[in-house]
């Protein structure tokens, strides 16, 4: 491409689209190519762009998300039309629940042929009107470089999330000039970075009167990179912190002040200093109701800062005292300085008493879990994965009971070391997700916590790991059935397993999980005790040129504890099974 | 519930109309009305939209339809400080007898007559929704054959324009544009 690299030189649409990607700074693009989107895979192939050929569509689009939050630039997916487009909507949809920047381009059919049910037509820009940030269609070439280096500022900008940019057939074969634009101009969109003073000093005021604030963190703060401030704020005041599914890592684990996660599946102490709190301090965070629970018995006495660099958020759910429109960094920057003129003028906080109170339930009810008679604890499994592969490690994870134990046991001290589907919640997100990540984050170890029902998914993508060279670990925490559905069956259903028996285990193994992986050129190692867990781990570590699949056979009875039953108040949580909490509120 | 009208000002692109109403049916808002033109600019249409919905349901309309990047500008139009128009074609039952009665009121809503058969006489008349509702009413009587109706439009009232200012292109350089955050 590199001898049409001047402004305005006669190019195909495909490849002003090359051309244009590659300004837009693309490195890697995980696709599949297709009749609609062919010409554009032509200047593809000589291009600077490392183009990963996936297995499925929906291989590219978690992988583009993977990549995207291991490496903080946009993730890219392509697919043809029709089919292949639709089989981005999952990740699509994932992307824009957990505010991931990412370009989607779409081949579509010819723009004479569009609205004719034409082969391989779908409207994918109207499909994907409700879970994107942007979608657009191209039907004129000379519009697809402004058209990508917008669909890429909206993508990375604001609340970040995806855009798709559906380009007809017709466009890519036609001729046009290359002009890669210089300035852009969409009057609609002014996303507002720079919290309001007034607010800051609203906010500072609300926290130096509280006595029992917390920190409530969500995953804008990871997005906003903003771990850093975080940390600084909460070591001044010494506010208690929980952090989201999706701010994992935002704040270190093994910090004295984290109380862990909040919400349905959340630690005691996280969901009791939310619950008791005066004070929500809502950094990045929106409310979602697995953290609420019933809204209206959520922390009923409780004020609420909302730092969010999407107004929509803010009072959405719960009614706000302080609303800060902004970007989570600068309002912590911004707090952070005012707090500190307080304190400077002997102006702190009392929190003493709350600290304390929060800590003492922490104490009393710390994370854990039995270890059974026979079999292997999955927690137990998870904890050694965090303990050998370390906090530098990038985790990823697919959605149920695995994601829970390896949010709760893995031990996260640093930001975007946990990719997983938080929003969407989309079973088989963590092979492709791992893959995107390894290969956005090509020196770092990174593994996918997968389920036995969710890597069924999506473990089609080890070949293109095996093929494409992105050794990343998969630990399969195998319990023969989808868990977390079961937990339901055998809490809220009777102990009617129905249909969540995937005959896994030793009686069938169907499929046998290391065969598997031998099949795609992986190597598959199993374990199915506690004494084999550190070996096995070890092993896994020492391979680097392949994929490793892990089946751990871990027993099917283990459940995710704490638990808030899903509608109910937070008050109502358990610490196991029939085992509520009792709190001394006279302590307070 | 009470009655809101948004004026709405949006870039004049395929697919924006598409995209505000799905917004309200996803999110379960009622649209009461909504009417879409070109404006004085022919890159903005406005759009004037009518919901019946509670205060704080009416900022999340506000906010999310604010997030749709082809939503320029927002104005909220209190009845009392902009004037309000629907405009509607009726088919009324009209033979020798009654026909005068029908244009007595006619006469009376300041309507007109676009057309007469002889069964029939087609009237138009505009207004806001209560003068609608009463002309309507009258004509009840004599035997409604057809009716259409437009959707509400409205502007502010004195010598303010609520594109003026908004118009004004910001241009972002394509460098600051696609900076890499980290």
């Amino acid at each position: 491409m590199s001898e049409q690299g001047g402004a305005g030189t006669q190019v195909t649409g495909a490849q002003s689209l090359i051309k244009s990607l590659e300004s837009a700074g693309v490195e890697n693009i995980f696709g599949i190519p297709g009749g609609a989107i062919l010409p554009a895979y032509d200047p593809l192939f000589d291009s600077s762009i490392r183009h990963i050929l996936v297995r499925h569509e929906q291989g590219a689009g978690h992988a583009a998300q993977g990549y995207a939050v291991a490496s903080g630039k946009v993730g890219v997916c392509m697919a043809t039309s029709g089919p292949g487009a639709t089989n981005l909507v999952t990740p699509i949809a994932d992307a824009y629940m957990d505010s991931v920047p990412m370009v989607a381009v779409t081949g579509q059919v010819p723009a004479a042929a569009i609205g004719t049910d034409a082969f391989q037509e779908a409207d994918i820009r109207g499909i994907t009107m409700p879970i994107t940030k942007h979608s657009f269609l191209v039907t004129d070439p000379a519009d697809i470089p402004r058209t990508v280096a917008e669909a890429f500022y909206l993508a990375s900008t604001g609340r970040p999330g995806p855009v798709l940019v559906d380009v007809a057939k017709s466009a890519l074969q036609a001729m046009t000039t290359f002009t890669w634009p210089t300035e852009l101009n969409l009057p609609g969109y002014r996303p507002v970075t720079r919290p309001h003073a007034k607010q800051i000093r609203e906010a500072t005021k609300l926290i130096l009167e509280a006595r029992k604030p917390v920190l409530y963190v969500g995953g804008g703060v990871i997005r906003a990179r903003a771990s850093k401030e975080l940390r600084v704020l909460a070591e001044m005041t010494g506010i208690p912190v929980v952090t989201t599914l999706m701010a994992r890592g935002a704040f270190p684990d093994s910090h004295p002040q984290h109380l862990g996660m909040p919400g349905m599946h959340g630690t005691v102490a996280a969901v009791a200093g939310l619950q008791k709190s005066d004070l929500i301090i809502s950094l990045g965070a929106r409310f979602d109701d697995r953290v609420t629970g019933n809204l209206d018995s959520f922390a009923p006495g409780a004020k609420v800062i909302h730092a969010d660099i999407d107004p929509a958020e803010i009072g959405k759910n719960r009614a706000v005292d302080v609303p800060i429109v902004g970007d989570c960094r600068e309002v912590l920057a911004d707090l952070i300085v005012a707090l500190q003129a307080e304190q400077d003028a002997g102006n702190t906080g009392d929190f003493e008493g709350w600290v304390a109170f929060v800590a003492g339930v922490k104490a009393q009810y710390p994370l854990g879990y039995d270890t059974p008679a026979d079999g292997l604890a999955p927690q137990y499994v998870l904890e050694r994965i965090g303990q050998i592969s370390g906090p530098e490690s990038i985790y990823c994870a697919g959605v149920g009971q695995h994601q829970m134990w390896a949010t709760h046991y893995l031990g996260f001290e640093n930001p975007n070391t946990w990719i997983n589907s938080g929003g969407l919640g989309t079973m088989g997100f963590a092979v492709p997700a791992a893959m995107g990540a390894k290969v956005g984050a090509p020196d770092t170890t990174v593994w996918a916590i997968d389920g036995d029902g969710c890597f069924q998914m999506t473990n089609q993508e080890l070949a293109t790991c095996t093929l494409e060279g992105i050794p990343i670990k998969v630990a399969i925490i195998n319990n023969e059935s989808l868990g977390m559905v079961r937990q339901w069956q055998t809490l809220f259903y009777e102990g009617r397993y129905s249909n969540t028996d995937l005959h896994t285990g030793p009686a069938r193994r169907v499929p046998d999980f290391v065969k598997l992986a031998d099949a795609y050129g992986a190597v598959g190692l199993s374990c199915d005790n506690a004494s084999d867990v550190d070996a096995t781990i070890k092993k896994a570590m020492e391979i680097n040129d392949v994929p490793v699949v892990v089946d751990f056979r871990v027993h099917r009875d283990a459940m995710v504890w704490p638990m808030v039953a899903a509608g109910t108040s937070n008050d109502e949580i358990k610490y196991a099974r029939g085992l509520a909490p009792k709190f001394e509120e006279d302590d307070l | 519930m009470s009655v809101h009208t948004l004026s709405v000002l949006v870039e004049n692109k395929p697919g924006v109309l598409a995209r505000v109403s799905g917004l309200f049916s996803r999110r379960g808002f009622n649209i009461d009305s909504l009417a879409v033109g070109p404006t004085e600019h022919p890159e903005i249409s406005r759009m004037t939209i009518v919901v019946n919905v509670e205060e704080s349901p009416l900022e999340q309309v506000t906010k999310q339809l604010n997030k749709l990047i082809e939503v320029i500008k927002i104005v909220e139009l209190d009845d009392r400080d902009a004037i309000e128009r629907e405009l509607v074609l009726v088919k009324v039952k009209a033979d020798v007898e009654t026909r005068s009665q029908v244009l007595d009121v006619v006469q009376l809503f300041k309507a007109r007559v676009v057309d007469v058969a002889t069964d029939a006489i087609t009237l138009e008349v505009t207004g806001n929704s209560d003068k609608l509702a009463d002309f309507l009413r009258v004509l009840e009587p004599f035997g409604i054959r057809e009716l259409v109706q437009s959707g509400l439009v409205a502007i502010g009232r004195g010598g303010r324009s609520i594109s003026e200012r908004t118009l004004k292109p910001v241009p972002v350089p394509v460098a600051q544009a696609l900076a890499d955050p980290a």
